[in-house]
This record gives C-alpha cells, structure tokens and sequence, in this order.
C-alpha cells in the first residue's frame, strides 16, 4: 500500500465511527481480564443486541486506562464517563444509561489528579483504541509518523530528530537514544538488526507489558522507523513467554501491519524493506540485559558476555545491532509525528518526555501511569497514586526493581528523572514503583530483592553467582536475629565487591537494595542484631 | 625474660598437626627454652591453666565440648593460632556436613556396627550441627594453614610469635600442604 | 587479512609495553612477564571474561576491566596491583572457596591445583565468611574418568576445549546462579554420553580436581596442559 491508502483507511475509519453514536470500551489489557472484563464485556454486547441498538452502540474492546486498581474498567467514549468495578450484571444498566446521566453507582471521575495530573505520549491510545484493530490505531494517528519518515526525511535526518528530542534509553539506563542510533547507522555491515527489548523482569513492573497489549502498533512504528534510520532490513521483539496477551496481540499486530505493507517488503511502495521476528523468553531475568538477550535470540544459554564489543558493533549474529526497550520505540512516532521540539520542551532540563510508571504496593491508586519528567514523587505518589491506604503512613518507594532503591520520606520532593533517582542511590530502571507503608520491614524489602537476584543470577561470574547467594545469606541472618555487626560488616563488604566486579548489569546492581536501605534505615538493620556470643549459638 | 606460656589442643581434627609439632624434634629443645607448654594433648595437665600467651588449636569445632574449649582458651590466651586445615577451614571433618548430623551418626554406628549397634548418648559430647572453622567461633590471630602444616612452618610460626610478631606465611604454607 | 596491524603503545604498572592492536591486556602483560591473576582463562581456548580474577584498573576510569577480554588501547595506564585489587581479588577467591566443598588435603589434585595455588600466591590463609556446604554429586560413570561437582568451580574451560577443540560438545551447563552445573550432553551420566569421546582433554584443562582420571589417590593428578598451544599452533599452521 502507498501512503495515500492509508490514509484513506484512517479517513474510513474516522467516517464509520462517526456514524455510531455511542461507543462503549471496555478494558481488555491483562490487569482488568484478571477481574473477568472479558465477561463484561460480552454481557455489554449482549445486552446492546438484545436491545437491537447494534448500529448505535458499539462495544469495543480497548488497551489499559490505567486505574487498574479499580478495574474492570469501562468508558463510555461519547459522554466521557468512565466505570469502575463493573460486572457482567451491569450491563443493563450502563445500556439503558447510554445518552443519559451516567450510573452514579459505578462512575470513576475523571477529574481526580490520577487523571488530570498525568501526560500521555506513550500511552495516549492506550484505553482509546482497540490493540487488535490496526484500522483504529491508524485512525488515531498510527503510522503517520512512518509516513512522514519514509517519504519526507532521510535517514540521517531521522536520527537528527530523535537526537534533538533529548530522548533517553527507557530501559533503566538512560542512554541517549539518538546516540545510540547513530552509533549504529555509522558501523560497517551490510546486515544490521533493530531488537526490541521487551523482557520485562522487575518484580512491581507491568509498563511493556500494558504498551504491548494496548497499543502494539506504535512499539512496530517506532522500530520501522529506527530500522529505516539505522539501515536495518530485520528485527527482534524479545518478549518474555511469560506475556500471553502482549504476545498475541503484538503478532496479530505484525500480520496487520505486513499484510498493509507497512511492515515486510518495499514498505509503502518504497525500496525499504524490514522483517520483524517475534522471540519469546524462557523465564530468564537476566536475558532483559542486552547481550544475554542477543545470546538468547541466537538460541544459545542466556548469559551475558563482557562489553566491549557492545551490540551496536557486534550483536545478534556478530552484525551491527540497535537494542531499545518497548517505551523508547513507543516514544519515537509522537517525536517523529510533533518535533523534536515539542517533545523537549517536556520534562525536565537533561530527562525529557515522559515516563511511564507501575504504581504497586500499598498505594490506594495502583496502575499505570505517566507523567512528565522532573515531576516531584510526592506528586505521583499523593496526588496521582492518592496516598496510601488504610490510615498507615507512608514509609519508602522501590524504584528500578531489584536494580533500584527505596527513597524515605526526606526525599520526596525529589523531581523523578535519571540523575537524581540516581544521587538518591536508586534509579529510574524500566518504572516499577514499589511503595511501602510504615509496616514494611525494610531489612526484609532488601532480603526479597536480594533472594530475586540470587535466584536470576545466571552463574556465570563468581561474584554474582556466589555473593548474591552469601549477601542473602547474611541478610536472611539478620532478618531471623542471628548476626551480629561481624555480619553486617561482611555485608556490606560484600555489596562493594559484587558491586565493583560483577560481568554484567546484575551482579552490577544486586546490592543497590541493600546498600539504599542502609543508607536510610541503617537503625532497622542494627536494632535486628546480636551480640557476638549469640550470633555464633544460632548458626 | 619469662618464659611465654603455651597451651595447644585437639579438637575435631586427626592429631596430625600434633605429630608435626613433634616434628620438629631437637628444636623442641630450642623452644623448651623459650616457652612453657602447659596445656594440651602431649601434656598430663587436665585443667586449662589461665593467663596464657599462645594457644594452638587443631581441629575443627565439632561438638558441644569443642565450644566450650575454644571459647575457654580463647578468654584465657593473648594470641590464638588455628592450626593446620581442620582448625582453619573445618576440612576433612566438614565433610560430615552436607549430609547433615543424624545420618553422618547411623551411618557411624548403626548401618556399620557389628555388635551393639546404636548411637552413644552418654560421655561423648553432642555433635553440633556443622563443624565449623575456629573463626567462626572466636577471633583467631594466626592461620597456619596445610594438612599438616610442616614442623618448620610451626617451629617458624613459634619462634615469631615469641619474638612478637606475626608471622607471615603465605610463602611457606598452603591448604592441604 | 591485512599485513598492515597498527602497534599501541601504553603502560602497564608504570612500565611502556607495546601491543599489536586486537592483544587483550593479560597478552601483553604475560608477554612483558607482568603477573595478573586467572583462573578461567587457559591460552588457547576463547576468554569469557567470568572468574573476575584479572581484573585491573585502568588510570581515569571508574569501572574495572577484567584483562583476559579487554583489548589493548593506545596511551591508556594499566594499573594491576592495588589496594583495591588485591582486596577484591581476594574475597572472589573467597568466595569461590566457599561457594562448593574443597578439601584440599584429600584431593587428588592437591599440590597441582591451580585454585590452591592461587591461595596461596594471593595470600589467602582463611576465608572470612561462611562456607555453604552444599551437598553435591560425583559422577564416576565413566570408564577412565570422574567428575567431582564438589571440586567443580565452574571456570567452564572443559565446557569450551570440548567444544572449540575437540568439537564434541559433550559439556554444558544447567541451572542458573548457584545452582548452574556442568553437565555432560542433556545431564546424563558422563559414561553413558553418547558424544563424549573419551579424549580427556576436559580432565587435563580442569583446574581442580573437579575432573580426574580414575586410579588416582590424593595428590597424584596433575594435568598437562602442554596440548592446548601444541594443538593450537599446529592448526594455524595447517590453515
């Protein structure tokens, strides 16, 4: 298909919905499925054919609206209104209600700052459009951006753009993701692949997850886009098996997107050409880090090797390889589409955009969120996420998984972006945000991330391998009262040494959890102590 | 000077760090004149005397009674010296360890007994559960560490410590030597 | 390949060496009689940068940069002992020690371990954390040899010499973290492997006494790695 066919589709499909009144979507993103929003709904289309309103109301499903707390989530599109805790009996009535005042018994209002406080790039179809409908993602804006970078820009002024934007790796790291292109477009090789990490491991993180079952098209866009940039004629989405629904959702996006000829050969009449392949995970944490995740594609251990070379000169099969998580490729038609311009003149002075968060834990809002760069945690965490539940008070924040830290209440006002998560001894990771109440047992928080990494560790180095299972040792001692400061001491001796030795991001990172909750709750570890004497009876 | 007082033990471990001791035969001599040996296996004394300079353990920690004497002795001594592999690692008697005390005891004394098979409850002290480095006891000062260390590593070793320093073995010795 | 290799030149320990470009560090220092520390590392067979003992630090960088993989560059100052390294070094070696149950004094290989060696040339008299004991297998399946887990430290040198040199493949490794082992073809026992041949190169690249060849009482095993380079050189003279 040529652009101007797509367009006519976008234009159809704009024309056909204008032509139904009202439009009914209901939450089919893995979060509001697990509170049965499939049954709602069929109980929804049901109850609209009964009615015999088929050619007024449609019933849609859509990607993830976020509150998923609240879940199963509906929203009447038309007027608005939006329904939380919804169940197969309530069809009727929502039906009955539709062009009227909405069922006050079930409306979520959307003016609480969960909703007004957020700003959506990244998930601005998710909730809106139907993830298995290329049409509808077409109709929102999709593709346009592959449009303009295909017969508009050249490939150098593509990796300009996305240089210019200011956007950085949404993986955890931070790296300057126009760097990274250019790096890649500027190796030698006649084959170079574009892979798409979606190996989302972080206990707490679900923010791949819901992009991919929500809004599959714009994660393809983004790669089409860095493949045309980069020279690239194949790609990899490496997502864990552990994601049925993304997985499913995201071939059914791939066959669309290639049967449209936006995806495949000749894409959009033009000589560029790029296949995307669909690889699953096995259940390996440490195949999110890029070179086990290379190892892993080619079908061998997954296990990550020393850099340099990094993947950019030799990755996935020795060839040149550009390796970005679901959110940076998510990121890329919005810049693409609005200006490198727009997008920086969002966030704060070196993290620009947004950033998609998983608020988890013993927070009254859980879900998925998204907000600017440089926005305070106190922000996300009592206005957005509104507080914590149950009367207790507020006592830590996980960010960055078992890589990351917990940040006390001093730090609050704290703008999230990477520098700063960073001075705080966590970091801004992937978007897990694990918050804790006054309850939490932080020697406890630091001993469950720490059981993860041991048991993630893929065995390849002597520090990781074994000072993750020793340092879990030892805080296992401490958490049952059997350590005394000997222990500790050797704890923290064994976070600087794993730390500073370990082969990969892993190892690199393990003690971050320990070293953060030492850092702000040194008195729980020392009040969990015994005396010498004792500590050696109860070995 | 006064002769430095000396104690040296047997815990967990084969008495081969005694034999190398032994080893060191005339210089025996030398050292008789230097310290006084008041304590141990090759010494009639059954109490552990107090205020004592150097006390060498062999030996891993194994049982109730090797607790008591390595906490005693360390109390009692101004420097400790875990001496030989079982003392310093825990070594051949750890091996126990993986298999854990009640099957390491029926293996002993039920599956291969002869006559009366049955584990002894009386006299002989309780296993702990895992025999355990003299480290993981009490501090130690000096690990010499071979299996058994060599008579010169020990008459060196001695001779240091009489002088007041500590050794540095790393050239002479090694596990399992 | 071209003739033309470009020559660095850059510092190690404050001394000036040289190196044809593509030479990791560990070449370079061995080739200048520098000492680094390896364990993993067996010349002929592919670095994997994973026992972390050759680490080194490289003056103005904050990370540290395992020698056996990392590349020779122009100008930079290559520092191999410091207080800092011999520290870390050192509680890697202790932690290796304590990661699996090695009895040096009943071993087959004592006296001829490269691990015991290193003990002792990187002063290592104790560890200063617990040993993990953990209760581990001895596969004696096979008619000539045995592979002891409790011995095994996980270098991975037969997993690659079966691999890269004999092309059989018969190694692997399962299980991840603390639990990863060596296994032989899809963890049967090594005599029933269908792959193995029976060449015995694994035994004698083995480090420890983790493989040994039957019949041997403690302290007889030594290994001869004298093949390795002799096999090496000979194919690069037959390409």
């Amino acid at each position: 298909m040529n652009p101007e066919e797509i367009q006519t589709i976008a234009a159809n499909q704009r024309k056909a919905k204008e032509q139904v009144p009202h439009h009914i979507c209901v939450c089919t993103a893995a979060a509001c499925l697990s509170v049965h929003s499939d049954e709602v709904k069929d109980a929804l289309s049901d109850e609209v054919r009964k009615r015999g309103l088929e050619k007024e109301c449609k019933v849609k499903g859509v990607g993830c609206m976020g509150l998923c707390s609240k879940g199963p989530l509906v929203s009447i599109e038309t007027d608005g209104a939006l329904y939380q805790n919804v169940t197969a009996k309530d069809a009727p009535e929502i039906v009955e209600q539709l062009g009227q005042k909405p069922v006050k018994r079930l409306k979520c209002s959307t003016k609480i700052p969960f909703f007004q406080n957020q700003k959506k790039i990244v998930l601005e179809n998710s909730g809106v459009i139907d993830p298995d409908r290329v049409e509808d993602a077409i109709a929102a804006g999709g593709y346009d951006a592959l449009i303009q970078a295909l017969t508009a820009m050249s490939p150098p002024e593509v990796i300009e753009e996305i240089f210019a934007s200011g956007l950085r790796g949404r993986g955890g790291a931070g790296y300057p993701t126009g760097l990274k292109w250019s790096t890649v477009s500027k190796a030698v090789g006649m084959h170079k692949y574009v892979i798409c990490n979606a190996d989302e491991g972080d206990p707490g993180a679900f923010m791949d997850r819901s992009v991919l079952e929500s809004d599959p098209h714009r994660v393809l866009e983004g790669m089409i886009i860095a493949a045309y940039a980069i020279g690239a004629e194949h790609g990899y989405v490496y997502v864990r098996a552990e994601y049925p629904l993304a997985i499913k959702r995201l071939r059914t996006a791939i066959r669309q997107a290639e049967r449209l000829g936006l995806l495949g050969k000749n894409i959009l009449g033009t000589p560029f050409s790029f296949h995307i392949e669909v690889r699953l995970g096995a259940g390996a944490f440490v195949c999110g880090e890029e070179t086990a995740l290379i190892a892993s594609i080619e079908g061998r251990r997954g296990s990550p090797r020393p850099r340099p070379p990094y993947p950019a000169e030799s990755g996935v099969w020795g060839r040149p390889t550009l390796i970005n998580n679901v959110e940076t490729f998510a990121n890329i038609a919005p810049i693409i589409r609005r200006g490198a311009e727009w997008f920086s003149s969002i966030g704060s002075e070196k993290s620009k955009g947004t950033k998609v968060f998983a608020l988890a834990g013993c927070i009254n809002n859980t879900g998925l969120i998204e907000v600017p760069m440089g926005i305070p945690l106190r922000e996300i965490i009592f206005d957005i996420g509104d507080g914590i539940p149950n009367g207790r008070s507020f006592k830590a924040v996980q960010t960055g998984g078992p890589s990351g830290g917990c940040i006390p209440e001093q730090h609050l006002d704290t703008p999230v972006d990477y520098e700063s998560l960073s001075k705080l001894g966590s970091i801004m990771g992937s978007g897990g945000m694990i918050v804790m109440d006054d309850t939490s047992d932080m020697v406890e928080v630091a001993r469950y991330f720490m059981e993860f990494c041991l048991s993630e560790s893929c065995g390849k180095c002597a520090p990781c391998r074994i000072g993750t299972d020793q340092m879990h040792r030892l805080l296992d001692r401490i958490v049952k009262g059997k350590a005394s400061i000997h222990d500790l001491e050797l704890l923290e001796e064994l976070c600087d040494v794993v730390r500073s030795t370990s082969l990969c991001g892993l190892g690199q990172t393990a003690p971050n959890p320990v070293l953060s909750t030492l850092r702000y709750f040194r008195g729980e570890y020392e009040s969990k102590l015994v005396d010498v004497a004792e500590a050696v009876k109860k070995a | 000077m006064s002769k430095l007082r000396l104690a040296t033990t047997w815990l967990d471990g084969c008495s081969g760090c005694h034999m190398s001791l032994l080893d060191m035969d005339e210089r025996l001599i030398v050292l008789a004149e230097k310290v006084d040996l008041l304590y141990g296996p090759l010494v009639d004394f059954k109490k552990i005397p107090k205020d004592l300079d150097i006390v060498l353990i062999e030996g891993a920690v194994s049982s109730e009674d090797d607790l008591k004497k390595v906490r005693k002795l360390r109390k009692r001594s101004k420097i400790l010296v875990a001496l030989g592999d079982c003392a310093v690692t825990a070594n051949v008697p750890a091996m126990r360890n993986s298999f854990g005390v009640d099957s390491v005891l029926d293996r002993a004394y039920k599956e291969n007994a002869a006559l009366n098979p049955g584990v002894p409850d009386e006299i002989i002290p309780a296993l702990l559960p895992h025999a355990r480095p003299v480290r993981e006891i009490v501090p130690v000062d000096v690990f010499v560490p071979g299996c058994p260390p060599p008579a010169d590593v020990i008459f060196y070793t001695l001779c240091e410590l009489v002088e007041g320093r500590i050794p540095d073995l790393s050239e002479q010795t090694r596990f399992g030597k | 390949m071209s003739s033309q290799v470009r020559i660095l030149t850059f510092k190690i320990d404050d001394r000036d060496v040289s190196a044809r470009e593509g030479e990791t560090i560990l070449e370079v220092a061995r080739e200048n009689g520098i000492y680094i520390p390896t364990l993993c590392h067996l010349e002929g067979l592919s670095s994997t940068g994973a026992c972390r003992l050759c680490i080194v630090e490289i003056a103005g960088r904050p990370k540290l940069f395992p020698a056996c993989v990392t590349r020779a560059e122009e100008g930079i100052q290559v520092i191999t002992q410091s207080e800092r390294l011999t520290k870390y070094r050192r509680v890697i070696l202790e932690l290796i020690f304590s990661e699996r149950n090695h009895v040096c004094s009943v071993c087959v290989s004592n006296g001829h371990c490269e691990l015991q060696n290193l003990a002792q040339k990187l002063g290592m008299s104790h560890i200063h954390m617990r040993y993990r004991f953990p209760s581990l297998n001895v596969d004696a399946s096979h008619d000539r040899f045995i592979m002891d887990h409790n011995r095994c430290i996980l270098c991975t040198r037969c997993i690659r010499v079966c691999d890269e040199i004999e092309g059989a493949h018969t190694w692997d490794l399962m299980g991840r973290g603390v639990d990863a082992r060596i296994i032989s073809d899809l963890d049967q026992p090594w005599g029933e492997s269908e792959t193995c041949t029976g060449c015995g190169k694994c035994v004698h690249v083995c480090p420890t006494g983790a493989l040994v060849e039957k019949g041997k009482s403690a302290s007889e095993m030594a290994k001869r790695q004298q093949f390795l380079p002799y096999l090496t050189l000979m194919r690069e003279e037959k390409e």
